[in-house]
């Protein structure tokens, strides 16, 4: 058996999936039922200032966008940060990490962006036992028009300045999370690290509106005959989050900070993937919200059982192993080639990679062969472009073979080159070409 | 409540397993059972249901539009190729037409479910009564239509949309063909084949006139002279004979009258039906028969085919629903004698057959059924009467590729021709074919080509 043991910042937890700081969070009825059903740690509701709490919409604070059979994809939202009191959640906090001392324990913070706010907060939560911090400088809607969550996310030199007061003011180990509603990532995480941060988060949800009421006129959800903007999460922005996660693992001036993935994980197979890519656990939260907490029984023993099946024996030996071979494009390998090729046993002629590559992309699939309807692979117009797989309703049914150097790729006409080469120095780049002269 | 006597009688069942028996075979898909369904199409591209289907409906386009709610737009779709897309949704054999080469078969040996798909759409459109065509600009042009079943409705439809002012003429008293006499309770269940027939209907210029019969009221050459154009679309109106003593003995009776007589009845409790039956044939209507004997609380139902089970006209589909309601279909027997006692049936004498030298041979060993009621069901036969000296092959009507006979300004589609399947749908595209050469021969007629020197 795999050991899923997480240590995170120090922070020990049974297995690394956390559950994000969300409504599954938000009480001591939700975690201590989350605990029971197996999650190894809880990032608590962001929790505000002391004083009258934050109120919600009374009418929808959730939209979604569908695939097959209904099956949600996307979740959209536009709820606050906690709108219980301060006194009640700490209390609970400090009870459920007592009932639960194996288990991690998260307080998400949100206050005003002044020293004295932090100051103020920071022994209240320090008091309850929670195994450490997160900053909620990621929320895209309601509080960052006051000046809090993702306006602060969104410029560095708060960041910066935040973390360094938390550092200040507590022992505990700082997560940062951060919003994805930004252009370049590694600028926030930078300034995180700066401020002394012990991690970050990330993502939080990304601004989105879902949908829009044909009949009203009016973007959903729609409270009293109008939306907002609101947060999206889900499966649907888990490729958004994993090469953000992935760009501040492998930038030289974060390298090595520890990163707690979020966004979109749902199966094993998502948990694994962003670890590989950097995370040093995951957290959860729309998978939770639509299935319910039983859900991680099907994160636990799928990831036991993949890292079995490949021998590995512990969370290290597999976080961060495909850093490596994330790259920008300009140096992947130009003399690479790869042909499509249809396993005509698997194949149930549906034609669709045929109207996919005719229509839209390099005419290189047949849809009839001697007057029979048939589908395969011209390889002397296949540029390798993957289309076809990605449209094929069959598993593996299409897949991408690599030539092997020295044959010829029927489209050029010219044997495979052994060498890489990339477009930093190939022929047709301007500034290679300016290098060169 | 209800009886098991012998002998034919009505009443066997308690009223409420009547309404339970014959109530829908493929019950309508709801609004999510139908975006469930509509999720499983794969959208292929020169998709093979489409080119299984007789009409040739775009069938990945309306299920693409019945995913993405618009139902409407769909039964535009199915009814632009088949104006009785209705009744096909309910009776066509899908298992042998589009579901049969959907790719989800190869895929997971489930198809999607077309047929109930596109009654899912059609019923929506028909229940808002939406109405999708309008009649081009009159042409002045008359045309008669002789039978209002499938055939004749569908030919009817698409030259009255080009203009054509129509006329109807059918034997009987209401309209519909098989689709109101033939077609089995529990496929088209209440008063639907009418509601079609209005629904198609409200497109106007059509007129139906029933109770007119080609051959007894008219003459074919009456409809040449006094109409621009003639189809015939008049079904199958004999019915084989067994040629077997007895048959003339009280309890034995044609399947088809069966079925009409069920599907006309207010009251299922009024047909009187066996404790023993026996159906002779090996095709729809010999399925379509038994099982609802079977329905109507026939003790034992027995279908004998003189052939083996693959060669029987009934679809792999229909042979287990008979069976799966206790219908014992027996291969490789004929009829050899019916027995009678008092003037009634008591049983059937048949004989084993078997195949010699490429040939139906019987085997000389006979055996007797106990029956108090035999169907005969082994096939339908064109009547020529009243139509003259057309060309006919394998005793129906000879068309061409278009649907024109040998008769000039005289097409016909649909049982009558030798062409094809005897299906619901296949009679619909023959009749839309036949208009629409009908439209291009007239529209030629009237714009004749001007020689340029
Ligand atoms: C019992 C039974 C069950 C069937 N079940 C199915 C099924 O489940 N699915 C399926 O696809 N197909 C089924 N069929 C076949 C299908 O019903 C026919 O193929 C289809 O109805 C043929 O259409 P049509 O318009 O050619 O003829 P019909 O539907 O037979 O219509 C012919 C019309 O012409 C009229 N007519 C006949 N002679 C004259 C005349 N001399 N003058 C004026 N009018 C005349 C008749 O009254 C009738 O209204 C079944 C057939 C039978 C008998
Ligand atoms: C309804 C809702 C409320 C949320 N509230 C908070 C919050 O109070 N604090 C916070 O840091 N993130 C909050 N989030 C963001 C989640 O913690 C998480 O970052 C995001 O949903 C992405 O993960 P997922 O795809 O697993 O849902 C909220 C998300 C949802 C759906
Ligand atoms: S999920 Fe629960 S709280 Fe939310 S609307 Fe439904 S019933 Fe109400
Ligand atoms: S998309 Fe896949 S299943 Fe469909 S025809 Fe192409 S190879 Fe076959
Ligand atoms: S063959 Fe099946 S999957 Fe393909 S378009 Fe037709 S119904 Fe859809």
């Amino acid at each position: 058996m795999a050991d899923l043991r997480n240590n995170f910042v120090g922070i020990k937890s049974p297995n690394p999936f956390w559950l994000a700081s969300a409504p599954p969070t938000d009480k001591a009825y939700n975690v201590e039922r989350a605990f029971k059903a197996g999650w190894g740690g809880v990032v608590w509701k962001t929790l505000g200032e002391e004083g009258p709490p934050v109120v919600n919409v009374n009418g929808p604070r959730y939209g979604a966008i569908w695939g097959a059979d209904r099956r949600l994809l996307g979740l959209n939202n536009i709820e606050l940060i906690t709108d219980r009191p301060l006194q009640v959640n700490l209390q609970e906090m400090k009870q459920v990490k007592m009932n639960w001392p194996d288990r991690a324990l998260i307080a998400s913070i949100m206050v005003p962006c002044e020293e004295a706010s932090w100051k103020a907060i920071l022994p209240l939560v320090e008091e309850t036992g929670a195994d450490g911090i997160e900053l909620n400088f990621g929320c895209p809607h309601g509080m960052s028009e006051r000046g809090m969550g993702s306006a602060v996310g969104q410029v560095p030199e708060y960041i910066e300045m935040v973390v360094r007061w938390c550092k200040q003011y507590t022992r505990m180990p700082v997560i940062t999370k951060l919003t994805p509603n930004i252009t370049d990532v590694r600028k926030p995480a930078r300034a995180a690290k700066a401020g002394g941060t012990d991690a970050v988060s990330l993502i939080n949800t990304i601004n989105s509106i879902v949908s829009v009421d044909l009949d009203s006129f009016a973007p959903q959800p729609t409270v009293g005959g109008k939306g907002s903007h609101g947060g999206y999460c889900g499966p649907a922005v888990k490729p958004i989050a994993l090469n953000m996660v992935a760009e501040i693992a492998r930038d030289p001036e974060t390298y090595g900070l520890p990163i707690s993935g979020i966004g979109g994980v749902t199966t094993w197979r998502d948990a694994a993937e962003f670890m590989t890519l950097g995370a040093g656990n995951v957290q959860v939260c729309t998978a939770a919200m639509t299935y319910g907490f039983k859900i991680v029984e099907e994160m636990i023993t799928g990831l036991s059982d993949w890292m079995d099946s490949k021998g590995h024996r512990t969370l290290e030996d597999i976080t961060g192993r495909a850093v490596p071979n994330v790259t920008d494009w300009q140096y992947l390998n130009l003399n690479y080639v790869a042909k499509a090729h249809i396993d005509q046993d698997a194949c149930i002629k549906c034609g669709r990679c045929h109207i996919a590559c005719e229509d839209t992309s390099h005419q290189a699939i047949t849809s009839i062969v001697d007057g029979v309807r048939h589908f395969e692979v011209m390889e002397d117009e296949c540029v390798g472009c993957n289309l076809c797989v990605n449209v094929c309703p069959v598993e593996n049914c299409i897949t991408m073979v690599g030539l092997e150097a020295g044959v010829v790729d029927q489209r050029t006409g010219k044997p495979v080159d052994p060498n890489y080469a990339n477009w930093t120095t190939h022929p047709n780049n301007p500034m290679a070409r300016q290098a060169a002269e | 409540m209800g009886t098991n006597v012998s002998g034919i009688h009505g009443g066997r069942l308690a009223p409420a397993d009547y309404e339970k028996n014959f109530s829908d075979l493929h019950p309508p898909l709801d609004h999510h059972e139908a975006l469930v369904a509509a999720d499983r199409c794969y959208f292929c591209y020169d998709a093979p249901c489409m080119t299984a289907c007789p009409t040739s409906i775009d069938i990945p386009m309306f299920i693409r539009q019945i995913s993405t709610g618009n139902p409407i737009g769909s039964a535009k779709t199915i009814f632009d190729q088949n104006i009785l897309g209705g009744m096909c949704a309910r009776v066509c054999p899908t298992e042998t037409l589009c579901e049969q080469v959907c790719v989800r078969n190869t895929a997971e040996e489930r198809p999607v479910e077309i047929g109930r798909l596109q009654r899912y759409a059609t019923d929506i459109a028909m229940e808002q009564n939406a109405q999708f065509y309008r009649r081009a600009e009159r042409t002045g042009r008359r045309i008669a239509v002789v039978g209002a079943g499938p055939a004749g409705l569908a030919c009817a439809h698409r030259l009255a949309m080009n203009g054509h002012d129509v006329i109807v003429f059918d034997a009987r008293v209401k309209p519909g063909g098989l689709n109101e006499y033939g077609i089995a309770t529990y496929k088209s269940t209440d008063d639907f084949a009418q509601r079609e027939v209005d629904y198609l209907l409200s497109i106007g210029g059509i007129e139906i006139r029933n109770g007119q019969k080609l051959g007894r009221d008219f003459t074919l050459g009456e409809l040449t002279e006094n109409f621009d154009a003639v189809f015939l679309g008049m079904g199958l109106a004999g019915v084989n004979a067994l040629k077997t003593e007895g048959e003339q003995l009280s309890g034995v009776e044609d399947a088809v009258d069966f079925i009409a007589a069920l599907r006309q009845v207010e009251n299922k409790a009024d047909i009187a039906i066996g404790r023993r039956i026996v159906v002779i044939g090996g095709g729809m209507t010999a399925i379509d028969a038994a099982i609802q004997s079977k329905l109507l609380g026939a003790e034992e139902v027995t279908i004998c085919y003189r052939r083996g089970k693959e060669h029987m006209n009934a679809s792999e589909f229909e042979q287990e629903l008979a069976t799966s309601k206790g219908v014992m279909i027996r291969h490789w027997l004929q009829p050899k004698r019916i027995i009678g006692k008092d003037g009634k049936v008591a049983g059937i004498e048949v004989e084993y057959t078997a195949m010699q030298d490429g040939r139906l041979v019987g085997t000389g060993e006979t055996g007797i059924l106990a029956a108090d009621q035999i169907f005969k069901a082994i096939g339908q036969t064109f009547d020529p009467a009243g139509v003259g000296n057309l060309r006919l092959e394998a005793g129906r009507i000879a068309i061409d590729a278009e649907g024109r006979t040998s008769m000039a300004r005289v097409w016909a589609g649909g049982d009558c021709v030798k062409a094809g399947e005897d299906l619901t749908v296949t009679s619909v595209a023959q009749g839309r074919d036949a208009a629409d050469s009908i439209n291009r021969a007239l529209a030629a007629a009237a714009n004749p080509t001007v020689a340029v020197a």
